[in-house]
């Protein structure tokens, strides 16, 4: 294989410097910062701060509501990640069976994406607050006692359904382009072996979706680790007690809130190496399995 | 040409004209109508006058403003004037370095610092142990009951006598919710802020050793047996539904204004979405419990104060001195809290707005400012301090919201709580 070779030394690098810049600037410096402030104790002004070691992450990981927020991001996230792929295959396989007006229920169903997730929060709470929700009052007319201010598991659907709605247009987005690229023949050989249609969604769409499903599987585990503070900021600020404290709640929550810098910036490091790991993990050994087509 | 020449000198000359006013930024965390009162004394004060102009900047909630402020500090680009909620005091308190105590800047700028002229329980609590007025009491609240008086009417309850102590007032809330007056009787804002803090100073009980923190490092005392029984009391009107939880901070003025509970507690800063909402309200001192020996004693300030940032020019702080000496001024305070429903800082404004007969056609507005001062505050009553108070009231909601759910006592939540609390303190002062 021949390598195309450009004559200019400095041009390449003028053309990365923008990129380059907003990378070391936005990611790269601020990461440094974590790394040094988590070795610190430090009072909020920064007037006096002592090397603390690794002292920081001791604390945080013998910390009880630490382990606890541990849990409660993985429930989280599991959920979040299963529930939203479900459905959002679900409705792509629906939507494609459609004959007319494909079009008017795609723009529909991508709709949710365009909404920040503070604001799908705030939508959400407004529907299910236990005082003023619009639908809150149903259920208690149902005999359901609806109170996520208090109750622990209502507070986690909450929070789940939030950040699952958000999330479905995404997915059901690449699943729409995913079930496109399937040669229709495949289908119609199969129709006419005497498939029937789930037997064919089984053995022909959905390995054939694989590809797609992983890298959704991968973009929503990061959503819902990552992007989902708004939303618990707007619906329970990680409570009733700690129920809904996710990782980066609590990151948020120690720093901002609370102002510990040493122990809000070694989380932040442990969360670096988690979504490292994670992300390595997921392309090394689920991908093997991966049919791309 | 002369004309040109008039304009040629005019913009020479511009320059030095910016350059003799000195400008002190002031950033502050009101909104609505409290907002609009900060703009009007910023720009009245700025007329009143041509060496300094001050200019506020709206930065947020109130955490968002502290965070915004220590950011900017860190980042040598700090405000001259910032304004800190009263749960951030004891974050100020530890940051010496960070800052200029209030009665230094006054009297460095020539004005004669008179500790006695300001309200003693405001001015107290914004004090150093030394007695050194460290921030300046720009917006100070405190909590009261306000009832629903069509609810009390149709209750059967009477409608000109407010509930005075807790046990009257689960009374009335069981009564409200049994003869379906309405389904909630009584909800409250603040659990930690109302009934931890102030229930601690109003019934003269200790929240924590060392004056509440504000001769030392405290000690927390909230699983006493007083705090026990009352939020026993409380876990069981939650149980039956007779009172109801709305959240941490504010969110249950919503479960009243919306007619869902017939009583609230709330700040008195509060009073303005009351009386917006347009709901036939009453209002009423805090509650006080009756077993409690001396009770009630006095309420402490919540609110906000104005702090003045370290490392400023002298000229910097010449402008901030003679602005706050301008809002110590009479005609200000009245203007302020009858504005803002927040209190007089003051006892010549409070006088003055007592003369002007304000409170008989607003008896509401007098009751934070006589709870609040009645008696002389003892070493439980002066306020809360800690270097963590809002890691120490997130501790506190995280016990009391599994308490409510029913998960643990409220024996088992205090000790929990005091616990959790004693050790955060332990953590944040160095220990």
């Amino acid at each position: 294989m021949r390598r195309t070779v450009f004559p200019h030394k400095v041009l390449p690098w003028l053309l990365l410097a923008p990129q380059l810049a907003i990378t070391i600037i936005f990611f790269y410096w601020p990461a440094a910062q974590a790394f040094r402030q988590s070795v610190l104790r430090e009072d909020p002004f920064g007037l006096s701060s002592t090397f603390v070691g690794l002292a920081n992450f001791r604390k945080v990981l013998s910390d009880p509501s630490y382990l606890n927020s541990i849990k409660v991001t993985a429930v989280f996230s599991i959920l979040v990640a299963f529930c939203a792929l479900a459905v959002a295959l679900f409705l792509a396989v629906q939507a494609e069976k459609i004959v007319r007006g494909k079009g008017f229920y795609r723009t529909l169903m991508i709709w949710p994406y365009a909404v920040a997730p503070a604001i799908a929060g705030m939508l959400w709470l407004f529907m299910f607050n236990p005082s003023f929700g619009t639908l809150a009052w149903p259920l208690r007319q149902m005999g359901i006692a609806w109170n996520p201010l208090l109750d622990s598991e209502q507070a986690m659907a909450l929070v789940v359904a939030a950040a699952t709605w958000k999330q479905i247009s995404y997915n059901f987005l690449f699943f729409i382009a995913g079930l496109q690229a399937i040669p229709k023949s495949l289908l119609e050989a199969a129709a006419i072996d005497g498939a029937s249609r789930g037997h064919a969604f089984r053995t022909i769409v959905f390995p054939l979706l694989a590809p797609t499903t992983f890298f959704l599987l991968v973009v929503n585990t990061v959503y819902a680790l990552f992007d989902t503070f708004g939303i618990i900021h707007a619906v329970t600020s990680g409570g009733p007690g700690k129920a809904t404290e996710t990782l980066v709640y609590k990151v948020y929550n120690d720093g901002f809130v609370n102002l510990i810098m040493g122990d809000s910036a070694a989380q932040s490091v442990i969360l670096m190496v988690i979504v490292i790991t994670l992300t390595a993990f997921q392309f090394r050994f689920i991908e093997r399995r991966v049919h791309y087509g | 040409m002369k004309i040109v020449n008039l304009w040629a000198v005019g913009m020479a000359l511009l320059p030095f004209a910016a350059q003799a006013q000195t400008e002190i930024s002031w950033w502050h965390a009101m909104t609505g109508a409290n907002s609009e009162v900060v703009d009007k004394i910023a720009s009245d004060f700025n007329a009143s006058q041509t060496e300094y102009v001050v200019k506020p900047v709206f930065k947020g909630t109130y955490p968002e403003t502290l965070n915004a402020g220590i950011a900017a500090f860190r980042a040598g680009q700090a405000p001259d004037i910032i304004q800190v909620f009263d749960v951030g005091t004891g974050v100020m308190m530890g940051a010496q370095g960070a800052i200029k105590p209030v009665a230094e800047v006054l009297s460095d700028a020539g004005f004669t610092f008179d500790k006695s002229a300001y309200l003693p329980g405001i001015v107290g609590y914004y004090s150093s142990p030394e007695g050194e007025m460290l921030s300046f009491p720009y917006n100070s609240s405190s909590p009261i009951l306000y009832y629903n008086k069509d609810i009390f009417e149709k209750a059967g309850l009477d409608v000109n006598a407010p509930p005075k102590t807790w046990a009257e007032v689960w009374a009335a809330a069981r009564q409200i919710k049994s003869s379906g007056a309405a389904t909630c009787g009584y909800t409250s804002t603040w659990l930690t802020w109302i009934h931890t803090e102030n229930f601690a100073a109003w019934n003269n009980v200790s929240w924590a050793s060392n004056e509440n923190g504000l001769a030392g490092t405290p000690e927390l005392a909230i699983d006493g047996p007083l705090f026990v029984k009352h939020f026993q009391e409380l876990a069981d009107l939650g149980k039956e539904g007779v009172f109801v939880y709305g959240g941490r901070t504010s969110e249950a003025k919503q479960n009243f204004t919306s007619g869902e509970c017939g009583i609230l507690t709330e700040s008195s800063g509060g009073l303005g979405d009351i009386v917006k909402s347009g709901i036939n309200y009453g209002i009423g001192q805090l509650p006080y419990d009756e077993t409690a020996e001396g009770a009630p004693q006095n309420t402490t300030p919540g609110g906000a104060s104005l702090w003045v940032m370290g490392g400023k020019s002298d000229e910097v702080y010449k402008g901030v001195g003679t602005f706050f000496n301008y809002l110590s001024q009479t005609p200000v305070q009245q203007f302020l809290h009858e504005q803002s429903g927040y209190l007089p800082v003051t006892t010549a404004a409070y006088e003055a707005t007592k003369a002007s007969g304000f409170y008989d056609t607003n008896p509401a507005r007098e009751v934070p400012i006589l709870q609040m001062s009645g008696k002389t505050p003892t070493e439980n009553s002066k306020g809360v301090r800690a270097p963590n108070l809002p890691q120490l009231r997130d501790i506190q909601n995280e016990e009391y919201e599994k308490m409510l759910a029913g998960e643990q006592t409220a024996e088992q939540a205090l000790k929990a709580a005091a616990e959790r609390g004693n050790a955060a303190i332990k953590e944040a002062s160095g220990g």
